[in-house]
């Protein structure tokens, strides 16, 4: 039988072997990490892959579909883009297509005037905190775009997403945005949702992995 | 390969990555394609009023506008793409905000269905509300036909037609709803 193989192998094993095991579960662990790590760098967004969780943008995306993101700044918001975004005080992301947009004003060039790089609190939220006469420099060349607002609203509804966003709010701005959804595979985040609807899956699979890594010779 | 388990093992990890393979082709073949083909807009009517009863208290401009669009968007659809989301889009500059963007009409063309688009008169889905005032006289509102490529695996490209259409806007609201 299965538990007797490998059960065999952890009784040969001496104290050394051992900690070589234990050393190579932490090096698997800290190596996913990094690659996480390293895709929200790249990417720039605090989640570059997440799992659409609704059916609000069929027939395009079922539940269960995978989304890659990016949230680079020098990529304005623009209309018809996919935009995953959180509303402030929950924490379910909502992948959501952009409807309408208003921006204060544009950036684009490193010799643009005062008077329209004029600073405003919003702009300096974010930035480094430099004073206003240094900051219109700087501010030239690491906003591309200005003060943006917009709306949005699923494929599959018939109403933009004013009813979902908190009491009173009538816009998102850029600081709710996750991302920008530029890749897509389907299918694959079935997985995803199984181990949240079945938390008991969930621990089963953790602890059966965990245990095979620590016992398992290769 | 002596027990059922390892071979059901076995063959499970080889349709894993054999699938893992198709779709990665899916990505790669379809990545660096050109997916704009010329469109056509025309603009019939477009009637301004002052009536926003959905967003914030301040009266703002609303507009209706009538238009045509002639597309043939066959040769966008090949062996990785699901779907087709259009929309029109309408860009313009007010003095508030230096670049508005709001889509006035949308479809979603999904693989089997007629790619040829002969569309008159179409009236816009959603309203044509600026934030304030800057639609009244303003000389220059660009009309465009874009397109979401959704794939079957890939990248989820934005491609613009290449044809819009500026059309300036009237100077007076319309007192009669004459919608």
């Amino acid at each position: 039988m299965l538990s007797l193989d490998f059960l065999d192998d952890v009784r040969r094993m001496n104290k050394r072997q051992l900690y070589y095991q234990v050393l190579n579960f932490g090096m698997i662990v800290s190596s996913a990490l990094m690659i996480w790590k390293g895709l929200m760098v790249m990417t720039g967004s605090e989640s570059p892959i997440v799992v659409v969780l609704s059916g609000s943008m069929e027939p395009a995306f079922h539940r269960g579909d995978l989304l890659f993101l990016t949230n680079r700044i020098e990529d304005p918001i623009r209309v018809g883009e996919i935009v995953v975004f959180r509303i402030e005080g929950r924490e379910i992301p909502i992948v959501h297509r952009v409807l309408k947009i208003h921006e204060k004003f544009m950036v684009q060039h490193r010799s643009c005037s005062v008077r329209c790089c004029a600073p405003t609190p919003s702009l300096f939220r974010n930035e480094t905190p430099l004073s206003a006469p240094l900051g219109v420099f700087v501010f030239s060349q690491t906003l591309q775009n200005g003060d943006i607002k917009f709306l949005t609203k699923g494929d599959n509804n018939a109403v933009d997403d004013r009813g979902l966003y908190k009491r009173g709010q009538h816009w998102l701005e850029k600081k709710d945005v996750v991302g920008r959804a530029r890749g897509f595979v389907p299918y694959i985040g079935i997985v995803t949702i199984l181990m949240n609807d079945y938390p008991k899956f969930k621990y089963a699979v953790l602890f059966l992995l965990g245990l095979f890594v620590l016992v398992h010779r290769e | 390969m002596n027990t059922v388990l390892s071979r059901a093992n076995s063959l499970f990890a080889f349709s894993l990555s054999v699938m893992a393979a198709l779709t990665f082709g899916c990505f790669i073949t379809t990545a660096f394609k050109e997916r704009s083909v010329p469109v056509s807009i025309a603009v019939s009517r477009v009637t301004l009023n002052v009536e926003d009863f959905t967003g914030p208290r301040e009266r703002s401009d609303l507009a209706f506008v009538t238009f045509d669009i002639t597309a043939d968007l066959q040769s966008i659809f090949d062996w990785n793409v699901k779907q087709l989301f259009l929309y029109l889009s309408a860009e313009y500059t007010t003095k508030n905000n230096a670049l508005n963007q709001v889509v006035l009409w949308d479809k979603i063309i999904l693989r089997g269905d007629n790619p040829r688009l002969f569309l008159k008169d179409m009236k816009s889905k959603y309203f044509f509300f600026d934030d304030g005032n800057g639609l009244k006289g303003n000389r220059n509102v660009t009309l465009t036909l874009s397109w979401n490529v959704v794939p079957n695996a890939g990248l989820l490209p934005l491609v613009t037609g290449s044809g819009h259409m500026s059309v300036p806007f009237p100077d007076s609201y319309e007192t009669t709803k004459s919608y």
